[in-house]
C-alpha cells in the first residue's frame, strides 16, 4: 500500500473525530453513503411524479425484486472490500448452483437435498478462496480472477449448454416477481434480503468482529498486532461468500424458471459496483452498510425508472457508469479540499 | 487429507451429518422431477375471435429483440415500427445490449407497466422470459414471439422466418452442391442456447445422416455468441484445427458476415465455401471478391411486417392463435396460424451475384 491512501485514512480520521458540532454535522453532509440514500429517496419521489406505473405494488415488488440476487451478494460482499478484500468470483458460483441445481434436478435428486449439496459447495468455493488468500498470501482480487474463471468452468462441466426448467411450482412460486407477502408489495426474496441485511448490520456495526474488520481494512499488520485473529476472519469472509452465492444460485435459478451455466454472467461487476457506490472504499476500512443497501438500492431503482421512460439500454450505463465514478471521485476530492484546508490553518498558525 | 486441528474433525464431521442426514430424509420424501406437480395452465384467451373485426387504432406494440445492437433486428424491427403506423398504431423497440437469458425479463415488466397492447419478444431463453410474459398475457396484453420462439404456453403466436426444417435442410443441399458431396465441414453458429439456430442445426444433422452426404463429415459446432470479433476467432480456430475442411455453414448473420471477413483475407478464399444465413448490404462485397457463392436469408422486412400485423389481428380480437384462423398482413397478403400457433412467412430466397444487387438491407 503506498502512502497517498494512508494520509487520506488520517484525513478521515481527523475529520470524523473532530469535537465541534458543526463539523460533525458538515462531515454528516458529506459523507457519501447518506448522499447516496438522499439520491435514493429524490429518484424514488422523481419516480412517484414523473412516471405511471413506476408506483404501483406491482412495478415496486419487480423494481426491487430484479435486484434480489445482487443485493443479497452485496451484503457479505460490504464485509470483505471493509476488510480490504475482494471477490469476483461470486457470480461465477451463482451460476455454479445454478448449473448444479439444474443438473441434480435432471439427475433426479429431491430438490429438498440439491439446496444443501449447493450450499455446501458454496462453502467449498469459499474455502477455496480464503485458503488461497490467507495461506498462500496471494491478493484477493488475483485469486478471485482465477476462480472466475474455474467456477464458471465447472458450472458448464456439471451442465453444458443445456438448460434445465420444470422446476417444482412449490418453491418456483416463492421466488417469482409477482409472489409476495400478504397485503404487501414485498417479494419474498426482497424479505430474506432485508432479513439478511439487518443480520449483516449488527454484525459490522455493532460487534467485536465489525471493529476488527474495519482495523483489518485500515491497517492489516496493525491489526494482526492489536491480537485479531485476521487469518481466521478473512477465512470467514470468503466462506460466507461462497455461500451467499451459491445459495443465490438457487434463487436465480428458481425466479427465472432456468438453470444454466451462464446465469448472471458479469453479475460480480454489479455487486461490486453496488458496494462501491454506497461508499465503501476499495482500499478498505471504510463505509457503512447502510451505504452499500442505498446503492444496490439506488442502481435497481434507477435502472426501472430509466426503462419505464424508453431510456436506451447505452443511456443507463452511462448513467450508472458516471455515478460509480462520482462515487468513487467525490470522497477522494472532499478529503482532498479538507486536506488542503487543514494544511493551510497549520501554515497560518506557525 | 490429514485434519490437524479437533475443531477441524468436529467440521467436518458435522457436515457429513447433515449431507447424510439430508440424503435419509430425501429418499423417502421429497420433490424430486418425476412428482414435481407441473402445472401448466395456458395463459389464455376465452373470447371467440371475430375474423371480421376491423384492426383497432392507435394500438401500441412494442419489439423486444434478443440485444439491442444486432443489426438484423433493427431491420425487423424498423419493419414492424413502420407497419403499425399503416394501420394507425405505434411501435417502439426496446431491449437489452447483451443477449444473457434473464436480461430481456426487466424490459417485459416494464412494458406490462407502460400497458403496451401487444409484445413482439425474440427470446434469448425460452423460459426465463415465460412468467413476466404470462403476467402480460393475463392483463390482456397479447404475445408474439418471432424470430426466436419461446416455451409455447408464453406467447400467442410465433412468426417463423420460415420452416425450421426448410432452412436447416436447404443450407446443406445447398453446401452439398458447391462442395460436390464430399469432404470435412462445420458449422459456426451463435450462443449455444439460440432455440432457433439449435432447431436448424437439429435439422443439418439430420440432412446429413441421408445416403447421399455419405462422403460429408460434420466435423464441429463452433459457436460465436453472434460477436463478430469471437465469430471471426472461431472461424479461424476451425481453420486452424481443420486445415483441409471443405465448408462452413453459419446460420447467423454476425457469424457469417465474420467468417466470410476472415476467409477473404486469408489464403483459403475461394477454396473453403462458405454458405449460411446473411444480410445481403454485409455479404455484397464477399460476393463480389469471390470469397462467398451464394447464401440465403429470408426477408427480415416482412418478418417485421407480418409480425406486426399478426399482433395486431390478435389485438383487435381477430384472432385469438388458435389454428386454422386467418388474417391479412398488408402488402403480404392472407396468412394461416398453423400448429401451436405458429406462422410461417414463407421460403427463404437463395442471394448471388446474380440478383444480391435487387436487394438492400
Amino acid at each position: 500500500m503506498g502512502t497517498a491512501p494512508e494520509t487520506r485514512k488520517a484525513a478521515n480520521a481527523a475529520r470524523t473525530t473532530g469535537n465541534d458540532a458543526g463539523g460533525r454535522i458538515r462531515s454528516l453532509a458529506l459523507r457519501w453513503d447518506t448522499a447516496v440514500g438522499v439520491l435514493l429517496v429524490a429518484v424514488l419521489v422523481i419516480g412517484l411524479g414523473s412516471t405511471d406505473g413506476f408506483g404501483s405494488g406491482e412495478n415496486l415488488a419487480f423494481a426491487f425484486n430484479d435486484i434480489a440476487e445482487v443485493a443479497i451478494i452485496a451484503l457479505p460482499m460490504t464485509l470483505l472490500v471493509v476488510a480490504g478484500q475482494v471477490d469476483l468470483s461470486v457470480a461465477s458460483m451463482l451460476g455454479l448452483g445454478s448449473a448444479l441445481t439444474g443438473a441434480l434436478w435432471n439427475a433426479g435428486w429431491a430438490f429438498e437435498t440439491i439446496v444443501p449439496v449447493v450450499l455446501l459447495v458454496g462453502v467449498a468455493g469459499g474455502l477455496l478462496n480464503g485458503w488461497l488468500v490467507t495461506r498462500v498470501g496471494l491478493p484477493s482480487l488475483a485469486v478471485t480472477i482465477g476462480t472466475l474463471a474455474l467456477y464458471r468452468g465447472l458450472a458448464s462441466v456439471a451442465l453444458g449448454s443445456d438448460a434445465v426448467t420444470d422446476f417444482p411450482r412449490t418453491y418456483a412460486d416463492w421466488a417469482v416477481d409477482t409472489t409476495t407477502v400478504p397485503g404487501t408489495f414485498v417479494t419474498y426474496p426482497v424479505l430474506l434480503f432485508a432479513v439478511l441485511a439487518v443480520l449483516t448490520a449488527i454484525v459490522l456495526h455493532a460487534t467485536g468482529l465489525g471493529r476488527s474488520l474495519f482495523a483489518i481494512g485500515a491497517q492489516e499488520e496493525a491489526a494482526y498486532f492489536a491480537g485479531i485473529r485476521v487469518k481466521r476472519i478473512k477465512l470467514l469472509l470468503f466462506v460466507v461468500t461462497g455461500l451467499f452465492a451459491s445459495f443465490t444460485g438457487v434463487l436465480f435459478t428458481l425466479r427465472y424458471g432456468s438453470a444454466r451455466a451462464d446465469n448472471g454472467l458479469g453479475f460480480e461487476m454489479l455487486v461490486i459496483a453496488s458496494v462501491l457506490l454506497g461508499g465503501i472504499d476499495f482500499d478498505g476500512g471504510k463505509g457503512t452498510l447502510f451505504g452499500a443497501v442505498a446503492g444496490v438500492l439506488l442502481i435497481g431503482v434507477l435502472k426501472n425508472l430509466l426503462t419505464l421512460n424508453d431510456i436506451a439500454n447505452e443511456v443507463q450505463v452511462i448513467v450508472t457508469g458516471l455515478l460509480l465514478v462520482a462515487s468513487v471521485l467525490t470522497p477522494r476530492v472532499i478529503a482532498a479540499v479538507v486536506e488542503r484546508r487543514h494544511r493551510r490553518a497549520a501554515n497560518a498558525q506557525s | 487429507m490429514m485434519l490437524r486441528t479437533a475443531a477441524g474433525r468436529r467440521a467436518v464431521a458435522t457436515a457429513a451429518t447433515a449431507v447424510s442426514l439430508a440424503l435419509a430424509l430425501s429418499a423417502c420424501s421429497g420433490t424430486t422431477k418425476d412428482s414435481a406437480d407441473q402445472g401448466s395452465a395456458k395463459a389464455g384467451t376465452t373470447a371467440k375471435a371475430d375474423p371480421d373485426a376491423p384492426l383497432k387504432k392507435g394500438l401500441k406494440l412494442s419489439f423486444l429483440p434478443k440485444q439491442i445492437n444486432n443489426p438484423y433486428e433493427k431491420i425487423v424491427d424498423d419493419a414492424g415500427i413502420a407497419a403499425a403506423r399503416e394501420f394507425g398504431g405505434t411501435g417502439k423497440e426496446v431491449g437489452p445490449s447483451d443477449a444473457g437469458a434473464s436480461s430481456q425479463v426487466s424490459y417485459i415488466n416494464t412494458l406490462i407497466q407502460q400497458r403496451q397492447d401487444a409484445i413482439l419478444v425474440a427470446a434469448n431463453d425460452p423460459n426465463a422470459v415465460c412468467g413476466p410474459l404470462k403476467q402480460a398475457m393475463k392483463k390482456n396484453i397479447k404475445v408474439v414471439a418471432y424470430d426466436s420462439d419461446t416455451a409455447k404456453d408464453c406467447r400467442q403466436l410465433f412468426i417463423n422466418q420460415a420452416s425450421s426444417e426448410e432452412i436447416g435442410r436447404s443450407l446443406v443441399q445447398h453446401l452439398g452442391e458447391q462442395i460436390g458431396y464430399r469432404g470435412r465441414i462445420a458449422i459456426l453458429s451463435a450462443t449455444q442456447n439460440a432455440t432457433n439456430q439449435n432447431t436448424w442445426i437439429g435439422f443439418m444433422q439430420d440432412e446429413l445422416k441421408l445416403p447421399r452426404y455419405k462422403n460429408m463429415k460434420l466435423v464441429k459446432v463452433a459457436y460465436g455468441d453472434d460477436a463478430d470479433q469471437k465469430s471471426f476467432q472461431q472461424t479461424q480456430g476451425l481453420m486452424q484445427a481443420y486445415p483441409d475442411l471443405k465448408g462452413i455453414i453459419s446460420p447467423t448473420t454476425v457469424g457469417i458476415a465474420a467468417a466470410a471477413r476472415y476467409l477473404s483475407d486469408s489464403s483459403y478464399k475461394g477454396k473453403v465455401v462458405l454458405n449460411g444465413l446473411g444480410t445481403p448490404n454485409q455479404m455484397r462485397k464477399y460476393v463480389k471478391d469471390g470469397t462467398v457463392e451464394q447464401f440465403s436469408l429470408w426477408n427480415p422486412e416482412e418478418l417485421g411486417l407480418l409480425g406486426s400485423y399478426a399482433a395486431a389481428a390478435l389485438a383487435s380480437g381477430q384472432i385469438n392463435g388458435t389454428e386454422g384462423e386467418k388474417f391479412k398482413a398488408g402488402r403480404l397478403g392472407e396468412y394461416t396460424v398453423g400448429k401451436d400457433g405458429e406462422v410461417i412467412l414463407g421460403k427463404p430466397t437463395v442471394f448471388d451475384r446474380g440478383n444480391i444487387d435487387k436487394f438492400n438491407f
